[in-house]
Formats: C-alpha cells, sequence, structure tokens
C-alpha cells in the first residue's frame, strides 16, 4: 500500500513523459495516491508506536542497506499532506503554453520524492528521495517560472544541493557513530540502538550540527533562508505549492525523526544556538515580510517565517511541541499551498501581484477572495483553523519546557518573543488582504471573472481540511503522539 | 575443459588487434566498419571470457612471470573494465566516422579508418597488461604501449590545426613525465636493489634502508603518474589535449587511461603506506585538484572542454578515496564515472557533428531529439552527483572513507566543490531544456548508438540503486 502511493505519482510521471495524455493520468494518479492514503489513515492502528504496512528489499548486506518502507503516526501525517497538496497542486494547473508534458511530470517527480522520503524507513532512500526533487524544482522554475527566474532557479538548486550534501555528511557521520556491529540505515534499528547509549554524547553534538545546518537550509532557517522568497515568488503556482508546502516539509520531518531519538544530548546542547536562529526567522524575517510589496514576495516570506515556530517546537523537545510541530507542518503546508494556488490564479488573470496595482478585487472575485480570507486566517493562526492548534501547542510546550527545568532558561524568552510573532504575522497578512481584495478597485479589473467552478474543488478540499483539523486536532494528535512518547519520556531531563 | 588464465585475455586481444591490421592492408574492397564491428564482437566475446577466469594467488607465485603479473580479483575486475572501455570507444568511433573522413581526402573514401579501429585494441591491451603489473619493468612497457598507441590516436585528424596542437602537446608532456617516472624507478632500484613492489615494500620495511632517497623515487613516479590521472599541478596538458583530440580518443583518454593510471598509483602507493609523508602528500594533491578543477570548469562555454575540465575535478574526487586507499570506492566510482562520461561523449559526439561542440549548440536539444536529451540529462546529474545514479553513490563512499578517516578538509573542500560542479553541469541542461534555438530539424541516431546510450543509461541508474553486484566484484 506504502508501495502504491509512492510509486503512483513516479509512474504517472514516467507515463506522461512517454506520452500518456499529460493532465488526465496526473490527476488520475494523485486522485489514487490520495483515496490510498485515506484508506491507510483509516486502517491506521492507533496507539501503535512502530512501523506499520512495513515492506523491504535487500540491497547490500555489507552496508545493512535496504529499501525498507512503512509509516508510523509521524509520516502518515506528512503522506496524508502530500497527498493532499499533490492533488490540489495538480488539480490548479492551468493551461501550459510549452512542454505541458515535462510540466506535469516534474510535479509528480516532486510529490513522489517527497512521500518517498517521508515513507521510507531507510535513512540511504530518506535522503536519496528526496534529491529527486531537486532538478524537477530547477525545471519548473527556470522553464515556466516568471520574473527573475534565472537567478531564483540557479540559486534555489544550489542553495538545496549544498544543503542536502551537508545532510548527507550528517547521516554518514550519524552511520559511523555506532559501533561497527550495530552500523546500520535502518532507523528502526539505529533508534533501538540509540535507545541502548551506544551513541556517545560528543558524536551526538557533531552528528547533530550538521544536520541542523543541512535540514536547516532546506527548511530556509534564518540566515539560510534568502533562496525561498525569490524561488516562490519565480516558481509557477503549483510547484510553489508542492515546494513550500510539501517539500519543504521533509527537513522538519528528518529533525523529528532523526534528532529527536537519536541525538537528544545534540538537541540539547545546541539549543540556544537553534532558538536565536529560529526566532531570527520569526521577528527578522517577520519583520522584512511587512516591508514586501508585492503579494508573491509576501507570502514567500511568511512561509519562511513561519518555520520559526516549527523550530520552536523541536527545539524546545517536548511531546506536546514536538506535536504541535507536526500539527503546524501539516496546517502550514494546507494553508500556504492555498495562498500559493490563488496568487498563481490572480497572477494569471491580472499580470500583476503589486500591492498598489491591486485593490478591491473582492467585488469581482468573491469566491477566491472568501477562500483567500482563509488562508489569511489560517496563516495568521485563528482558533478554528488547523495552524492554531499546531501553534499552542507548540507555545505552551516550550513555556512549559522552560518551567520544568526549574532555572533561567532561554525558552521562556523565547516563547514571549515568539508569540509577539503571531501579531507581525496579522500585520502583514491583513495588509495583504486589504491591498489586494479591499478598498478602491482600479477599473482594469472590471471584467475579471471569479474562479471557475472546476477550481474551487481543489480550494475547497484544502479549507475543509483546515477546519477539519482545526476543529479536530485531536484526530491528528492521537496519530502523532505515540511516536514521540517513548523517546521523549525516556529522555525527560 | 582446461580453465582459462588471465595472460590469455591479452594474447586474444593482441591477436584480435593483429588480425584486424593485416585485414584491413590486405583487403581492400570491403566496408571497414566492418572491422570495427568485428573488433567489438572479439572484444565482447574476451569480456565474457574473462567472467571465466579465476583468480590467482597474487603473493605466493613471486617468480618468473607471475613476479611481474598480478591475476587477483582487481586486475581482473579492471581487465573488464577496460573491454568494456573499447567496447563502447569502437561504438562511439563508428559514429565518428563521417568526420574522420573529412580530414583524410586519400585515393579511398574510407582512407584511415581501418587503423583508427584497430589502434584502442592496442591500448587496450596496454590497458590489461597494466591493470596487471606488479613490477616497475611491466608498468614502465605496459604504460608506453598504451603511451604509445594514444599519441597516433589524438593526432589522428592531423588535418585539424588544432589537433596538431594537441597531439604536438600530448606527445611532448607524456615524454617527460615518462622521464620523470624513469627516474623515479631508477632512485627505487638505487635504494632497495628491486623492482617488484612486494620486494620494494620488503626492503622498505627494513630499518637499514634510507628512506628519503626511496621517497624522493616515489615523488617522481608520482609525478609521472600524476600526469596521466590528470591531477593539479601535472593537468596542464589536459584541456587543449581533450579538446583537439578526436572526440572518441578525448572519451577513451578520460576514462580507460586515468582508470589505469589510478590502479597503478594503487599498487605503486601500497609500499609506501607505512610512511606518514605519502598521506599527506596525497591530501595536498587531491585538495588542489578539487579546487582547480571544479573552479576552471565553471565559466567553460565548449562542453569538450568543459568535460575535460570535469575529468580533472573528478580525478580530485579519486584522489580523496586514495589518500583514505579505499579500494572498493575508488573501484565504483570509477565504474561510475566510465558509465555517465561515455554517455556525455556519445551525446556529444553525435550532437556535434550535427551542430557544434560548444554549450549553447545543445540549445533545444529537447526539442529536437528527446532521446539524446534525456541520455545527457542522466549523465550531468550523474556526474553532478545526484542520488539514483551511479554517480551519486560513488561519491557517496568517497565521502563515507574519508569521514571514516577524518579527513576534514577534503570533505569539507569536496563538498563545496560538489555545490560547483551542479553549477557548470546544470548549465547543459539548462541550454537543452530551458533554451529554445531555430532549428527543429530531428537528429538521427542509428540503432547500434541507441542500443549503446540505452544500455548506458539504464546501467548509471540501475547501479545507482543496486550497486551490489560492483561492490561484490571488489571485495577481495
Amino acid at each position: 500500500m506504502v508501495l502504491f502511493i509512492i510509486f503512483c505519482p513516479i509512474i504517472a510521471a514516467i507515463l506522461i513523459m512517454a506520452g500518456a495524455p499529460a493532465r488526465k493520468t496526473a490527476l488520475g494518479a494523485s486522485l489514487l495516491a490520495f483515496a490510498a492514503t485515506l484508506f491507510l489513515f483509516v486502517s491506521f492502528h492507533q496507539g501503535r508506536n512502530d512501523f506499520q504496512h512495513v515492506t523491504s528489499f535487500t540491497i547490500s548486506p555489507q552496508w545493512r542497506l535496504s529499501f525498507t518502507t512503512g509509516i508510523d503516526g509521524l509520516s502518515l501525517v506528512m503522506v496524508l499532506l502530500g497527498t493532499i497538496v499533490t492533488l490540489a497542486a495538480v488539480w490548479f494547473t492551468g493551461a501550459i503554453e510549452k512542454y505541458e508534458n515535462a510540466f506535469y511530470a516534474c510535479l509528480l517527480f516532486i510529490s513522489g520524492g517527497a512521500i518517498g522520503a517521508f515513507a521510507s524507513i531507510d535513512l540511504f532512500f530518506f535522503y536519496a528521495f528526496h534529491e529527486l526533487a531537486l532538478i524537477p524544482t530547477f525545471l519548473l522554475i527556470g522553464i515556466w517560472g516568471t520574473g527573475n527566474r534565472v537567478a531564483a532557479a540557479w540559486k534555489i538548486t544550489i542553495y538545496l544541493a549544498i544543503g542536502s550534501f551537508i545532510l548527507l555528511l550528517g547521516l554518514i557521520l550519524l552511520y559511523q557513530s555506532f559501533p561497527a556491529d550495530a552500523r546500520s540505515f535502518d532507523i528502526r534499528a539505529l533508534t533501538a540502538a540509540a535507545a541502548l547509549g551506544q551513541i556517545s554524547a560528543d558524536a551526538q553534538h557533531h552528528v547533530y550540527l550538521l544536520l541542523l545546518i543541512g535540514f536547516g537550509i532546506l527548511i530556509s532557517l534564518f540566515p539560510f533562508h534568502t533562496w525561498a522568497p525569490e524561488a516562490y515568488a519565480s516558481a509557477p503556482a503549483p510547484a510553489a505549492m508542492l515546494h513550500a508546502g510539501v517539500l519543504k516539509k521533509f527537513g522538519l520531518y528528518g529533525l523529528l525523526r532523526l534528532a529527536i531519538p537519536l541525538l537528544p544530548e545534540g538537541v540539547h546542547h545546541w539549543g540556544t544556538l537553534l532558538v536565536v536562529l529560529l526566532l531570527g526567522n520569526i521577528i527578522y524575517v517577520g519583520l522584512v515580510t511587512i516591508a514586501q510589496k508585492r503579494l508573491d514576495w509576501t507570502l514567500g516570506y511568511s512561509s519562511v517565517m513561519h518555520m520559526g515556530y516549527i523550530f520552536l517546537g523541536v527545539a524546545s523537545a517536548t511531546i506536546l511541541s514536538t506535536t504541535g510541530a507536526v500539527v503546524l507542518a501539516f496546517a502550514h503546508g494546507l494553508s500556504i499551498a492555498l495562498l500559493f494556488g490563488l496568487a498563481g490564479e490572480l497572477r494569471q488573470r491580472t499580470g500583476t501581484l503589486v500591492f498598489d496595482e491591486l485593490g478591491g478585487l473582492a467585488k469581482v472575485m468573491p469566491f477566491a477572495s472568501l477562500a483567500f480570507g482563509f488562508g489569511v486566517f489560517a496563516a495568521i493562526g485563528l482558533p478554528g483553523l488547523a495552524n492554531f492548534a499546531g501553534e499552542i501547542m507548540i507555545f505552551f510546550g516550550a513555556f512549559k519546557n522552560g518551567w520544568e527545568m526549574d532555572r533561567f532558561h532561554i525558552f521562556q524568552i523565547a516563547t514571549v518573543l515568539a508569540l509577539w510573532g503571531v501579531v507581525i504575522s496579522t500585520v502583514y497578512m491583513l495588509r495583504a488582504y486589504r491591498k489586494t481584495f479591499m478598498g478602491a478597485m482600479s477599473d482594469r479589473w472590471k471584467g475579471l471573472i471569479d474562479l471557475r467552478p472546476v477550481l474551487r474543488v481543489p480550494v475547497a478540499l484544502l479549507i475543509g481540511a483546515l477546519l477539519c483539523y482545526g476543529f479536530f486536532p485531536q484526530s491528528l494528535v492521537r496519530i502523532v503522539t505515540p511516536a514521540f512518547r517513548t523517546y521523549l519520556a525516556a529522555n525527560k531531563r | 575443459m582446461s580453465t582459462i588464465t588471465a595472460p590469455e585475455l591479452e594474447i586474444a586481444v593482441l591477436i584480435l588487434g593483429m588480425v584486424i591490421l593485416l585485414v584491413e592492408a590486405f583487403v581492400t574492397k570491403i566496408d571497414k566498419r566492418v572491422l570495427a564491428y568485428v573488433a567489438i564482437a572479439g572484444l565482447a566475446l574476451v569480456l565474457v571470457a574473462s567472467f571465466f577466469v579465476a583468480p590467482g594467488a597474487s603473493t605466493s607465485q613471486t617468480t618468473g612471470f607471475w613476479s611481474f603479473y598480478a591475476a587477483d580479483r582487481l586486475s581482473i575486475f579492471f581487465k573488464q573494465f577496460s573491454l568494456l572501455t573499447t567496447i563502447f570507444v569502437l561504438v562511439l568511433m563508428t559514429d565518428y566516422a563521417p568526420v574522420l573522413r573529412n580530414s583524410f581526402p586519400g585515393t579511398t573514401p574510407q582512407q584511415g579508418l581501418g587503423e583508427f579501429f584497430a589502434l584502442p585494441i592496442f591500448t587496450c591491451v596496454g590497458l590489461m597488461y597494466l591493470v596487471s603489473a606488479i613490477d616497475f619493468v611491466f608498468i614502465f612497457v605496459s604504460l608506453e604501449l598504451v603511451t604509445i598507441s594514444f599519441y597516433v590516436l589524438v593526432s589522428f585528424t592531423r588535418r585539424n590545426p588544432i589537433t596538431l596542437e594537441a597531439g604536438t602537446k600530448y606527445f611532448v608532456l607524456s615524454a617527460l613525465s615518462t622521464a620523470f617516472l624513469v627516474y623515479g624507478i631508477a632512485w627505487l632500484f638505487g635504494v632497495t636493489g628491486q623492482t617488484n613492489l612486494q620486494r620494494i615494500a620488503d626492503a622498505l620495511g627494513d630499518p637499514a634502508t634510507d628512506h628519503s632517497a626511496a621517497l624522493l623515487g616515489m615523488v617522481l613516479v608520482l609525478v609521472a603518474l600524476g600526469f596521466k590521472i590528470a591531477a593539479v599541478p601535472f593537468q596542464i596538458w589536459v584541456p587543449d589535449v581533450y579538446q583537439g583530440a578526436p572526440t572518441p580518443v578525448t572519451a577513451y583518454l578520460s576514462v580507460g587511461s586515468k582508470a589505469a593510471g589510478f590502479v597503478v598509483l594503487l599498487r605503486v602507493l601500497q609500499p609506501f603506506l607505512a610512511l606518514p609523508q605519502t598521506q599527506r602528500l596525497i591530501v595536498v594533491i587531491a585538495l588542489l585538484t578539487l579546487i582547480y578543477g571544479n573552479l576552471a570548469a565553471l565559466p567553460q562555454g565548449n562542453l569538450k572542454r568543459l568535460l575535460a575540465y570535469s575529468s580533472i575535478a573528478h580525478a580530485g574526487y579519486l584522489l580523496i578515496g586514495v589518500a583514505c586507499f579505499d579500494t572498493a570506492a575508488i573501484g565504483f566510482y570509477l565504474v561510475a564515472y566510465l558509465l555517465m562520461t561515455l554517455l556525455s561523449f556519445a551525446v556529444l559526439i553525435i550532437v556535434a557533428q550535427q551542430t557544434g561542440e560548444q554549450i549553447a549548440d545543445f540549445d533545444g536539444l529537447a526539442r529536437r531529439s528527446p532521446f539524446l536529451a534525456f541520455a545527457m540529462l542522466i549523465g550531468m546529474i550523474s556526474l553532478a552527483g545526484v542520488p539514483f545514479t551511479a554517480g551519486f553513490l560513488g561519491k557517496f563512499f568517497i565521502f563515507y572513507a574519508a569521514i571514516l578517516q577524518h579527513q576534514t578538509a577534503l570533505v569539507v573542500v569536496g563538498v563545496i566543490t560538489v555545490g560547483c560542479g551542479f553549477y557548470y553541469y546544470l548549465k547543459v541542461i539548462r541550454a537543452m531544456y530551458w533554451q529554445s534555438s531555430g532549428k527543429v530539424d530531428k537528429i538521427p541516431v542509428n540503432r547500434l548508438s541507441r542500443l549503446a546510450i540505452s544500455a548506458l543509461i539504464l546501467a548509471t541508474i540501475w547501479l545507482g540503486v543496486y550497486p551490489q553486484p560492483i561492490l561484490d566484484a571488489l571485495k577481495r
């Protein structure tokens, strides 16, 4: 079942390259993958903390390398996010002027790569699947992008390539930190060995730093974030949806999957550094976002800023905050995909996303403005939408973490400052909404038509998921928490 | 049924080369390309036979013939490697034949083709002997067999002034490096009184031996081998010769000559591993090679020249493996390098006949020939090191070895240069897929090349997912 979900998009992409009708095949494949994931979600045994639906093919017994896939609560949530956003992104794709087949194939490769990474239990394939998205992203931005696409495509590709090679070094070092007979690429085996204390504190410090930088570049952690806004502003809307919504979550997933169970000493050791950097994400990038004059750049920067909250959840490493980080990653993926999709649709109609030229569009596009409003309020963290559930769990978890340390700790200050981030995001999000949809409308936009009914389906899907998990976050929490409970309870300090 | 022994493989290839030369000389009224097909079939036969050779014990028999010829697993693996390379180079040469015709305006339209197809076979014999050589005299002789046949091949289209320049440059610098090699061997012989590598190692273990003189000899030998593998600072000849030589010969130089150079390097360094200076020296050369190769490749606009600098860069990654002395990692990297380099050159030869060798000549290739563009895409991402290709696993094993030995400087420089690599390899992908060109006519690909290119693509991806067969073959 898991294999089917991974290879459904990839095989569809190969078929499309071989000449199958592009849109139909892509939609069919993403629908199938989504349906399969829903089935998986329903049939998932809650409360168990091991991997389910495991399939394994041995690649190299000498290296203990095998192609093993399976899901636990954490990866199930990410796979669900991946398939929902893939479906929405494929559905949102409008008419493509040139190389239509290649466009859909690239999208599906990104999707298959991300889902494959989430569902791999083997360290090697976890890494390799993520890289599957690298070249398609380069092509998507380069061929079909807008604005300063050439620079943006180079920047994201080189940045992510170097980031992932740093990550690779971290993973190799992690593998080598275990005694020779415990070395394995199987994450389960590594977790079991780490629980026995087979990885020294010193090694944990080194490995965690490498992983933090490597994943940090992929997630756009503060000083390494400059590729993200530019790339998302230039990318065609479906690519930005997939990349910001799903692929970027790979790094967060990686930190939660590897750092929390395997490297608790490292997480603790570099906690202060990470807190400083994530405050850079929340406060500095937040202020930069306020200064933006274009909708696409605002959204790009906002997606960088929101990563700060998720990092806070990872850094404080309590059951509550890590679960919150997963919920927020899920919710943010949905909301940013919704916003990028609608912004791309706007750009296609108006040809511009500069705030000064837009305004009052709610009169001609009521549905789009309502949907965009949902996205905006989700991004701000309004109760009732899934983002709120994630944020509040992170804030409580982080604050309580400092509390339990029984001495001065930076986590409480960080939580206080991060809460101000909510105000900052309110400022820029509402401002973006007002400048785009409210106020006086220029005569140029009189003839605009609202979203076509066919495009309302993916919008409704995304909003529905946001509302559903906003009111019933427990359905996610119940699935995710067991994945963390064992190691976080054991490592309680 | 008697079993095949390793030396019979070389003898078979040698006979094949001579037969082809004789047929070329006396049978005039045939299509010369038949010779290439016969050569490919013959080499393929030897390749199949090589799988039935039992690896001999390498150290127990150290007298007579076996004191300078090793038939261990490693050498048989690299004999197969050489045979495979030569087969693919011959396929590339049949594609290149029309170009050759233009520079040989002789009496018959196929003047010179026969020698062009026969010479690589002799080079192949040289390479096969070279990977088995464990005695300095034998190393020297087989290295000369390789080099002399390359002298002719590099300057084969000699009416082209660039080729002539390449030929002269290769000849002069290669002769110089040979001089270094002989001088180094003389020093080593003077110090230890031996030419056999194993006995040199024994002699060096003796505290009475003058180690500084032996080191001098080793450094001189290293200069000569540095020339073969295109390591900085002995890389000056590479860009010009690679650009000027006929393209299949460039491919052969960059794969066959380099691989044999690395095998010899590993064998020659073996006795000197006990000396701490050796590793430091290799680390410095590796760092220089990585930095120079990758930085110099960045601004190149000519694809052949770009591949020349990329070949220097890859020598740098291989030298990381040498510095850590990880034979399996080097072997795997060389196999990956063989696949992806030959793939890139195969596409280059076909496209260059239609448009040119500049990267800009690849503009819009995705429209003109999706097959060739896809082949080049796989070649380039494998050279850059994207997962699910053989090139990535090659880099993975090399970095693994370097991290295991705590070679921090090599790892840091290695990662930065990988980033550079992504830039210049993706430049080619960018030309093929982003840019559009005025020309829209299809580019024809004949059946043999299509088969060879498909095989290379499949092998590149297959080894990127399932490396175990090669790892097994390299296990000692």
